[in-house]
């Protein structure tokens, strides 16, 4: 049986990392609000940029000259997963890998290559020796467009060198402060959205210059946005796992600290009264 | 009669919203203005200045690094990934930026390294340009 110290410093080291917990519980908590709001910024831009890209297309007869559009024969695909740079948040990281792992068992090892974006994503697929194209790490607490710019300007010249046919992008999508969902979209070649296709009734616009400039411009524009929304939705979501997963650790250490200090308690009441027993006992065996 | 509205769009929001007397845009084959009832028309920007002359008379500014611009109906909507009015500029950051980008033209690159920076410098002179219009 643990000495009645053991328990005591056992209770107080449990208490201080319940402490801990509930500090990045509520960092966690602002985190994602910050993130939410990102988010929420971005829809006016996004859906402006993908109206035009509607009215573009549907105008633009063929899609030849717009080579962000074309698509070919499939031989090497690249994915792209969008992980945390942290752990402690619950199974956001290993849904995401799980998820791709099971999409990779469909194809050859010299079928694709994985291009890996947060340090816990590159760290897992580098230990088990999958063929990583390149990574990006450590930006998550400093998140700039800038970073978007740069993965999109990436892929963008990826597949411009046929080194890939197409590419594939695999994250967590915020869906609430509870629930993420891991979402596979197909980022190149380009596919306007189906959604937005209708036409809208047709003003002769004039054009500067050309529709197919116009279009060769707007369309990786709107991949930089698209990667940035899919980076913010990641990152509300990994500070959402982690909100929950916190929550979690704060309760199960206060179940641990009381189931404790019911022990703690217990023991001591025992002693005491073994302690009394034993002077009782003593004293009755002086009268005789 | 319906008025001229003009409408800025960024990745960070809604960066300028409001009813204006006329509008200066950088387009990419040259500069133009828009009063009322102008033709539909879009077209794409490139990095310079946005002028806003508004219902007060007063003139405001703002830096751009190049998108693009629909008009259609008295209605402006300038959707680009960045705008900055000229006092919200921070002139440090622009100075810095311009002589990273200095400092990297001056090394051996290949084509498209050469390209970034430029633009990098395009963007960054720009800003300095601007932000004078206080």
């Amino acid at each position: 049986m643990a000495t009645l110290r053991e328990i005591r410093t056992r209770i107080s080291s449990i208490h201080s990392t319940q402490q801990i917990t509930k500090a990045m519980k509520m960092v966690a908590a602002a985190k994602m609000r910050k993130a939410q709001d990102s988010i929420l910024a971005i829809r006016p831009y996004a859906y402006k940029l993908r109206d035009l890209i509607a009215d573009l297309t549907a105008t633009v007869s063929e899609n030849s000259g717009v080579p962000l559009m074309e698509g070919r024969p499939v031989e090497k695909t690249l994915f792209v997963v969008i992980a945390a740079d942290r752990g402690l948040c619950g199974a956001f990281n290993s849904n995401i890998f799980r998820s791709l792992l099971d999409r990779l068992k469909n194809h050859q090892q010299d079928e694709y290559a994985i291009y890996t974006v947060g340090r816990k994503s590159y760290d897992f697929f580098r230990k088990r020796n999958y063929p990583i194209e390149d990574h990006k790490i450590n930006f998550f607490n400093w998140l700039d467009f800038q970073d978007a710019v740069e993965i999109s300007r990436n892929l963008v010249s990826l597949y411009k060198s046929k080194k890939y046919d197409r590419i594939e992008i695999v994250y967590n999508e915020f869906k609430s402060a509870i629930s993420q969902l891991v979402i596979s979209e197909q980022f190149l070649p380009f596919k306007p959205d189906e959604e937005s296709e209708q036409d809208k009734s047709q003003v002769d616009f004039i054009y500067e210059p050309d529709k197919k400039t116009i279009l060769n411009e707007v369309i990786p524009k709107n991949l930089n946005i698209q990667i940035w929304r899919m980076l913010l939705e990641s990152n509300a979501a990994e500070q959402a796992a982690r909100m929950t997963a916190m929550e979690n650790a704060t309760t199960n250490a206060q179940e641990i600290v009381d189931k404790l200090t019911i022990f703690y308690n217990r023991s001591r009441q025992a002693t005491i009264t073994t302690e009394i027993t034993e002077i009782v006992s003593g004293a009755e065996a002086l009268k005789e | 009669m319906t008025d001229l509205r003009v409408e800025i769009v960024t990745p960070f929001g809604i960066a300028y919203q409001a009813d204006v007397e006329s509008c200066h845009i950088p387009g990419a084959l040259g500069q133009f203005q828009v009063l009322k009832n102008h033709a539909a028309m879009l077209s794409l920007l490139s990095i310079g200045s946005i002028k806003i002359i508004e219902k007060t008379g007063s003139i405001k500014y703002l830096a751009t690094s190049g998108g693009f611009c629909e008009i259609d109906k008295n209605e402006i909507r300038i959707i680009v990934e960045s705008a900055e009015l000229s006092d919200t500029i921070n002139v440090d950051r622009a100075k810095e930026a311009r002589e990273r980008a200095e400092k990297r033209l001056q090394q051996k690159m290949d084509e498209v390294d050469i390209d970034r920076a430029q633009l990098a410098l395009a963007r960054a002179l720009n800003r300095l340009k601007v932000a004078k219009f206080r």
